[in-house]
């Protein structure tokens, strides 16, 4: 069955009710492992942050690490779930060289957390996603195959392994199937992605870091006829790692799947991969012959039965979550809708915040990072806060405008120079020259030199056309390299020409 | 001085007191272990350098003036199924053959720091599976009371070892009775402690709900001093027990059992066990009316079907735990040869590097763990074990331990049973219970039957660890007075 007409978007949402389901892991980032007190730092050399424990020696047991506990607590809090009286690890048997000890240990039938929901909000709209459950498990190592076309195991030449990642702590977040978000489900799915990364950072257990692997999300997708109400065969679109992959997988997911459909094929419940380069699925293994898990309650570790006290000192102590977060610096900052959710979306909640603590009033923070700073991120391909730059440079920066040192212009060429490497705003003025003109003899004098130089537009002016100040402004502005404060030049050349 | 034939506490103190040496005793050990392992094969491996080396370091410590307690500079023989940094590991596999763990067990830790001396690793059945040691990769062991019969198993090695003089004391592991049927048949203690009591970590898994490892000693004080030293809470095994160690040295010691109720169990008394063996064990009873204990019967219903349920909780967990093995790491490698994918190179080297007995119990635990199955066979095996539980619970309320036989036989012949795992599983009838719901439980000579020893098992409640060698220790003495000294010394000389 291969049926490779894709459906235009919107032809296949007058046809199909997409229904989606989106499954996340969060690898934890405490300092040790989940069951070892290995090391879990990204990037080291390959098989260097191992012990017998994560390596799957023979005789090496596993002890739980508390502190991850402590964080997939807080997560299923945050997301408003019931963290269980007793529970049990459980071992998910399968044979993968990755897999140290040939089976994962993980949760099945018993989840730490269970039903919760994140609200997250569409153009205006608000959708409440139903969380199914909150589970703990351990990461495994990772393979490299080197040789044959596709990258994975099949048709490779030989494989490495890397078991630095094996036994990293691992939350895996399960919706429920979200039904009913029709053509917004491409960005819904993105921004449960995107709130559910905001939240995780917001308390500070894990860098969520898609690029790196740290936040990883598989997307089940089927389609239902319109106005049926039985649900679809689901796929299971893996290795999506940017929110922008989210939106393009669930988007070409539903193309695929309506082409299918409408040709009369059948959907094949089946594991996907998601291809960043061609926005495209292929198919991985069928889940029709997939393998049986043989799950049992891990012998090794005794059950986790967080007592209730425990866990209210843990709900007592989470931060500040984004949603609360979001209304509060809505009110204080004075944002419309369409203003707060364009900074939320520009990733610039935290920065502006930081300027603002750093002595910049609202406005001028948000106008800076939203407007000078993305353009110039955009321009680079980078993220706004990977910028060269920091809040509390923005702030000084905005101290000197309000001193008069600077005026917009000449501060826009001092994140310039910032950006660009060459020091601090205060060594950037001082190295380019950047202070405005505020002596006002000399001011006066290059005005005067001005309107003798222009006498035409001059008498302009004098007439009663006061528009055309504005070309004898430039000019000043233009003498003195755009170091005058031009509100100033302007009051001094309608004060000579006597159109004050 | 025949250092050989001297027990644990007694080298101990004789080392203590400078009239010989760790290096002497070691020398000693290794000696006779180099007369006689020929024909009992207990060792998988003897290093003789770096046991003396051990022993060296051992004397230079206590000159030092280390307090390492009362078994520095005696000897042990190793089950080879606790990591050993220095030695190679096995569990009696050839998928590990020659493997160097590069880690030490918390038991073998534990042995090395309170002074004692590693001899060697001893011979099992391939991962704790089997009663004779005949499922070992490397061959069986002898039974040092008639060498054409087993010395039980999975521990067998280690019993024999001891039995036949080349070790004061050795490790074990008891997983279905892996500890307790071989000192049984070979007429030496062999002790189970309450699970999670000693630590699991370094022991290469069986079934990790119930594997338990424990001593083995010709008499009850050497078994308990040894348990002393490497029992414990271990930060590293999850499943430790966070609780002091039960006070069994001195309940050795105390060896009394007036007043004690004494529980036998109704379902095990005429069930299975040969006539020899119920002999033994009815005169084992009435001894211990005789000292002043209050014997009782008491119904346990539900031990019938521990076995059955063994046979399905072991093997799934094992199933599980032995995936591990698929060349990738560590171990046996076959069929790497360039063209073919890893599923296959794992797929050839477990074939190999597995024993018959340990697939049959990988295909049993594989099928009993299955989506559809797991609710009939492990799911309801659970059930069986928390019954068993239950009469456990139930019979410690009338009495203070239980009594049954070890083992329904002596000794059975090298090759009897090999083709008959049935037969080789019923020698675990009477020490399954304790292994499914971790009560301690202790085997103590109780005579012979045909010229070949008998076990009396006694079980403790979890946690009641004293009081099971507070009563092997009692039978012992009596026992003792009566055949004038151990049962051992009426073994053929080898």
């Amino acid at each position: 069955m291969s049926v490779n007409t894709l459906m235009d978007f919107d032809e296949a949402l007058g046809k199909y009710e997409p229904v989606l389901g989106i499954e996340t892991h969060i690898e934890l980032g405490t300092a040790s492992k989940m069951f070892c007190g290995c090391r879990t730092e990204f990037g080291a050399e390959p098989n260097t942050q191992v012990c017998p424990v994560c390596l799957g020696l023979p005789g090496a047991l596993p002890v739980t690490n508390h502190a991850a506990i402590e964080g997939i607590i807080k997560i299923g809090l945050a997301l408003n779930c019931d963290i269980v009286e007793w529970c049990r690890f459980a071992r998910k048997n399968y044979f993968y060289p990755d897999m140290p000890k040939n089976f994962q240990i993980s949760q099945y039938d018993e989840p730490l957390c269970v039903d919760g929901h994140l609200d997250v909000e569409v153009e205006g709209e608000t959708y409440r996603i139903e969380i199914e459950r909150v589970h703990m498990e351990e990461d495994t190592g990772k393979s490299l195959h080197v040789g044959g076309a596709t990258g994975r195991i099949h048709g490779a030449e030989f494989s490495l392994v890397d078991y630095n990642r094996a036994g990293i702590p691992l939350v895996e977040i399960v919706t429920k199937p979200i039904p009913a978000t029709g053509a917004k489900a491409p960005l819904v799915a993105r921004a449960y992605a995107t709130e559910l990364r905001e939240l995780v950072r917001s308390l500070g257990v894990s860098d969520v870091r898609m690029e790196e692997g740290s936040m990883r999300c598989d997307v089940n997708v089927s389609l239902m006829p319109r106005g049926a109400s039985e649900w679809g065969t689901r796929t299971e679109t893996k290795n999506v790692n940017s929110l922008r992959s989210v939106e393009r997988s669930v988007r070409s997911e539903i193309e695929r799947q309506a082409g299918v459909l409408s040709a009369g094929g059948r959907i094949v419940q089946e594991t996907r991969h998601f291809h960043e380069d061609t926005g495209r699925t292929t198919s991985g293994r069928s889940k029709e012959e997939a393998q049986d898990y043989r799950y049992f309650p891990e012998p090794d570790l005794v059950p986790m039965a967080p007592s209730r006290e425990w866990v209210e000192e843990l709900r007592a102590s989470l931060p500040e979550l984004p949603a609360a977060r979001r209304r509060r610096i809505q009110g204080e900052w004075g944002l419309s809708d369409l203003e707060l959710r364009d900074v939320v979306n520009a990733g610039a909640v935290d920065l502006i915040e930081a300027t603002i603590a750093a002595g910049a009033d609202a406005g001028a923070a948000r106008k800076w990072w939203m407007n000078e700073l993305s353009r110039r991120a955009t321009a680079q391909g980078a993220e706004l806060a990977d910028l060269p730059i920091t809040p509390e440079q923005v702030a000084r920066v905005q101290a000197m405008i309000t001193a008069g040192e600077l005026n917009d212009k000449l501060a826009r060429q001092v994140f310039e120079g910032v950006l660009a490497g060459e020091g601090t705003p205060d060594e950037v003025v001082a190295a380019r020259g950047l202070k405005v003109v505020s002596d006002e003899g000399e001011l006066a004098s290059i005005v005067d030199e001005v309107i003798a130089g222009n006498a035409a537009v001059a008498d302009k002016v004098r007439a009663g056309k006061v528009a055309a100040a504005g070309a004898l402004v430039g000019a000043v502005m233009k003498a003195t390299r755009g170091q005058a404060d031009a509100g100033r030049a302007r009051e001094l050349i309608l004060e000579r020409l006597g159109a004050s | 001085m025949d250092l050989v034939r001297k027990g644990a506490a007694e080298l101990g103190e004789l080392i203590a007191a400078g009239e010989t040496s760790a290096v002497e005793v070691a020398r000693a050990h290794l000696d006779r272990i180099a007369a006689v392992d020929g024909e009992v094969r207990a060792f998988l491996h003897v290093d003789r350098d770096t046991t003396l080396a051990q022993a060296r370091e051992v004397d230079r410590r206590r000159a030092a003036g280390e307090d390492l307690g009362p078994l520095a500079g005696v000897p042990i023989a190793h089950k080879d199924v606790f990591t050993t940094r220095d030695m190679p590991t096995t569990a009696g596999s050839k998928i590990l053959e020659g493997w160097r763990p590069p880690y030490d067990s918390t038991v073998t830790a534990r042995l090395r720091a309170r002074g004692l001396v590693i001899l060697g690793k001893t011979n099992m059945d391939e991962f704790a599976m089997g009663s004779s040691t005949e499922n070992s990769a490397f061959g069986p062991s002898h039974n040092p009371w008639d060498l054409r019969r087993v010395p039980g198993g999975s521990s067998g090695g280690s019993s024999a070892a001891v039995a036949a003089y080349q070790a004061p004391l050795s490790t074990g592991t008891d997983t279905g009775g892996s500890i307790r049927q071989p000192a049984a048949v070979t007429g030496i203690v062999g002790m189970k402690p309450t699970y999670g009591g000693s630590s699991r970590y370094g022991v290469i898994a069986f079934a990790s709900s119930l594997d338990t490892p424990g001593p083995f000693a010709r008499n009850v004080l050497d078994a308990a001093l040894l348990h002393e030293v490497f029992s414990g809470h271990d930060a590293m095994d999850s499943t430790s027990v966070d609780a002091p160690v039960p006070p069994v040295v001195e309940a050795a010691r105390r060896a009394d059992v007036n007043g004690l109720r004494v529980g036998v169990v109704k379902q095990f008394a005429g069930e299975g066990a040969e006539p020899g063996v119920a002999a033994r064990f009815d005169e084992a009873v009435e001894l211990l009316e005789s000292l002043g204990a209050k014997v009782v019967e008491v119904s346990c219903p539900h031990f019938s079907y521990a076995l059955s349920a063994y046979y399905l909780i072991a093997p799934s967990e094992a199933s599980s735990n032995l995936a591990r093995f698929d060349a990738m790491r560590y171990g046996l490698r076959v069929g790497d040869d360039g063209t073919r994918s890893a599923e296959e190179v794992m797929a050839l080297t477990r074939a190999e590097g597995f024993g018959p007995e340990v697939k049959r119990r990988i295909m049993l635990g594989t099928y009993a763990l299955s989506s559809g199955y797991y609710d009939a066979y492990y799911g309801k095996a659970q059930q069986v074990r928390t019954l068993v539980k239950r009469d456990f619970d139930t019979a410690f309320e009338q009495v203070d331990v239980l009594v049954s036989p070890t083992t329904p036989t002596t000794a059975f012949p090298i090759g009897e049973r090999v083709d008959d795992p049935m037969a080789m599983y019923l020698a675990d009838l009477y020490t399954i219970p304790a292994n499914l719901t971790g009560n301690a439980a202790i085997s103590v000579p109780c005579g012979l039957a045909d010229g070949l020893p008998v076990g009396l098992q006694i079980m403790a409640p979890v946690l009641g660890d004293d009081r099971a060698y507070r009563v092997a220790a009692a039978v012992e003495r009596a026992l003792e007075d009566r055949w004038s000294g151990p049962l051992l010394a009426q073994a053929p000389e080898l």
